[in-house]
């Protein structure tokens, strides 16, 4: 079961600003029955048409879903629309005193109906994401989701993201086939800038200390965990020169394509620490 | 609040009478059974009993069981069994809607190499057993087929999936850690090679399962070490959780009658109230042989964790086929394969029964059940059209 806060499950329990303005000044609408969550978002604004007088929402989707939309609404209400755009989707989910990492798309998506609804009233036709629109800005990265590299970009950059999971978590993307997870890691490393590049890019000239020390770390961090995903493992033996020895465990030992993974260490090492490493599986 | 319990595929009280089977077994009778010592032997006297509990509930003989710390590791030990009998077949024959103890299992063996066939069901969650007959082929070594599907409690024809594969000289292993004390089985006059269950689906604790090894049928053990359960599972034996299997399964041979009438009694009328006061929705699985006890059914435009947190409200535990439930983003795999509607799949709750449910609680679900429904396709854009039209 998830770990709600209380004042997720009041608002989801007491939903606050149900229904619809049938003379709304802007109407936002995100999400789609095939992702599983929707929102429609509308907002009235006084008579100077400055700040917002009225937020009602109708929400398809799970408990956190409907509750970040009653917060959306109780939190926009009384501010410009200036202000209005300034809430972030990190904001309301602390207005409920937080959301479980894997729900954090459900205030994704309250701040993006906003968005939607503000930039329609004001002469921007935009076209949310989902199934139905595919045709948007941008190059569509999840297939699944139907998800942008614009917008996920704009998510990763504000919410500090840094990894996939997390990617997956807010926005969704990855979530289902998952064949846009390298892609995803791709726009992670662009938009977190030159430092993730810089970590990752092959030293020029390397000390035969600290060539030990980047093939070890590159094992760690890189290949381990990606043989423990299929229930594998290597183990590190010796290595000498170029030479890097290597023996396979659990169920990488007497596999069928050992052969295989033995070129895969060879050819990450070989691209992330230098060109002339051989890899040799031992006993061991 | 007092818990109204109707999700018994998740898993199960304990029996109260199972309990006090397995009690002694942890601070006076501890006595390890491999002992010489009387202490350890009376340990033995008693696994032995629940051997033959376990064995006479599948119409089995006592020698035929093999005991396990789990279904999922009844059906690991079964698959992986069959792969190291027959080493130079590489084909492996499964269902799209199986658990994922044995699903992930398959899937990471075709990633190493073996060829596996996935069975599709059709909307009613049916296999199809020409596709069976088409897929098996002298390079198959094992077929892996559930007695009774989980998610909606479609039961499969495993008896004449087994005698199809037996033709081609295949193993058939068959998890029905659904159908164990559900639906009565009888290994006897069986052409299933294995079989797994697990008790905590049947009021036992939870930590202990079986195997079922037919007599005759070449076996790889997949724990190795001492000798127990004849070489074919090490381990010192869980002594009070098996002596606590047994029991269960001497009370579910017992209950057999009840689950198959009052338990089905109160689904079908649980399935029949909740058609009748809510408007568009469906059955998950209703033109199959279901389970007595399993009632799968989906409400268009909302979404099934919020009307289990509503539920839950009312003390009413159930589950959901939806993707935000299980923290994947996607929808239940048994629904997308039967092709169930995105509009239906994320609306989906499971309610399992079982025998001590009661006539009270299913009138508690058939009146708060409605107002949730009607109250969240409310909230929903797309669930006021629903409302507009059913009033």
């Amino acid at each position: 079961m998830w770990d709600y806060t209380d004042k997720v499950k009041d608002h989801f329990l007491n939903p606050r600003n149900v229904g619809d303005i049938p003379d709304a000044d802007a109407v936002g609408e995100v999400g789609s029955l095939a992702c599983g969550d929707a929102l429609k978002l509308f907002v009235k604004l006084d008579e100077k048409k400055e700040r917002i007088v009225d937020a009602k929402f109708q929400t398809f989707g799970c408990g956190s879903a409907i509750a970040s939309s009653s917060a959306l609404t109780e939190m926009i209400k009384g501010k410009t629309l200036d202000e209005a755009l300034a809430v972030t989707n990190q904001e309301i989910a602390d207005y409920l005193g937080g959301l479980p990492e894997e729900k954090m798309h459900c205030s994704v998506m309250g701040q993006e109906a906003l968005e939607v609804a503000i930039a329609r009233y004001r002469g921007h036709e935009v076209q949310p994401h989902d199934h139905e629109h595919a045709e948007q800005e941008g190059e569509i990265v999840c297939k699944c989701f139907g998800l942008t590299d614009g917008f996920l970009k704009k998510v990763i950059a504000a919410n500090k993201l840094h990894t996939a999971e997390q990617v997956t978590h807010f926005t969704k993307a990855g979530g289902a086939c998952g064949g846009c997870i390298p892609k995803i890691k791709e726009l992670i490393a662009e938009v977190l800038g030159e430092h993730t590049e810089a970590e990752r890019k092959k030293p020029e000239k390397l000390t035969n200390l600290r060539k030990m020390q980047l093939i070890q770390d590159v094992l760690e961090k890189e290949v381990r965990p990606q043989l423990w995903a299929d229930g594998g493992d290597l183990e590190l033996i010796d290595i000498d020169g170029g030479n890097v020895q290597i023996a396979f465990r659990k169920a990488c030992a007497g596999c069928v394509s050992s052969g295989y993974t033995a070129r895969f260490v060879e050819q990450k090492l070989r691209e992330l620490v230098a060109d002339d490493i051989t890899v040799e599986e031992v006993e061991g | 609040m007092k818990e109204i319990y109707f999700d018994n595929n998740a898993t199960t009280k304990v029996d109260e009478a199972v309990f006090e089977e397995m009690r002694p077994y942890f601070c006076e009778l501890y006595g390890n059974p491999s002992s010489m010592h009387f202490f350890g032997g009376q340990v033995q006297k008693k696994v032995d009993e629940a051997r033959g509990r376990v064995a006479a509930l599948l119409g089995a003989a006592p020698e035929e069981i093999i005991f396990t710390a789990c279904g999922t590791e009844s059906d690991n030990a079964a698959i992986r069994s069959a792969l190291e009998v027959f080493p130079e077949k590489r084909h492996v024959i499964t269902t799209r809607v199986e658990h994922p103890a044995v699903l992930t299992l398959c899937r990471n063996l075709s990633k190493r190499g073996y060829r596996v066939t996935e069975l599709n069901v059709d909307g009613e969650g049916r296999l199809d057993m020409n596709e069976l007959k088409n897929a098996v082929d002298d390079d198959t070594a094992i077929v892996s087929i559930m007695y009774a599907n989980n998610e909606t409690g479609v039961v499969f024809p495993v008896e004449e999936a087994a005698a199809i594969v037996k033709e081609k000289g295949a193993l058939f292993h068959t998890d029905a850690v659904q159908a164990v004390g559900k639906i009565p089985l009888d290994m006897a006059a069986s052409k299933i090679d294995m079989l797994s269950l697990s008790g905590h689906k049947l009021h036992a604790p939870k930590g202990i399962g079986a195997l079922y090894l037919r007599k005759g049928v070449p076996f790889r053990p997949f724990m190795v070490g001492g000798h127990q359960e004849r070489s074919r599972r090490a381990g010192t034996e869980a002594t009070a959780s098996i002596i606590a299997l047994g029991k269960a399964c001497e009370l579910a041979a017992r209950h057999m009658d009840d689950e198959n009438t009052r338990v089905k009694a109160m689904r079908d009328r649980l399935e029949k109230e909740l058609l009748r006061l809510i408007p568009a929705r469906r059955i998950n699985g209703g033109g199959a042989e279901r389970l007595p006890n399993t009632l799968s059914i989906a409400f268009e435009y909302v979404e099934g964790e919020a009307i289990l947190l509503l539920l839950s409200e009312k003390g009413i535990c159930a589950s959901s086929g939806s993707a935000c439930t299980s923290g994947s983003l996607e929808p239940s795999h048994v629904l997308r394969a039967m092709g169930v509607p995105f509009t239906c799949a994320h609306g989906s709750i499971r309610f399992s029964l079982s025998r001590f449910n009661t006539d009270e609680e299913i009138d508690t679900v058939i009146r708060e059940l409605p107002p949730i429904i009607r109250r969240l396709r409310e909230i929903s854009p797309f669930g006021r059209e629903i409302l507009a039209q059913h009033g």
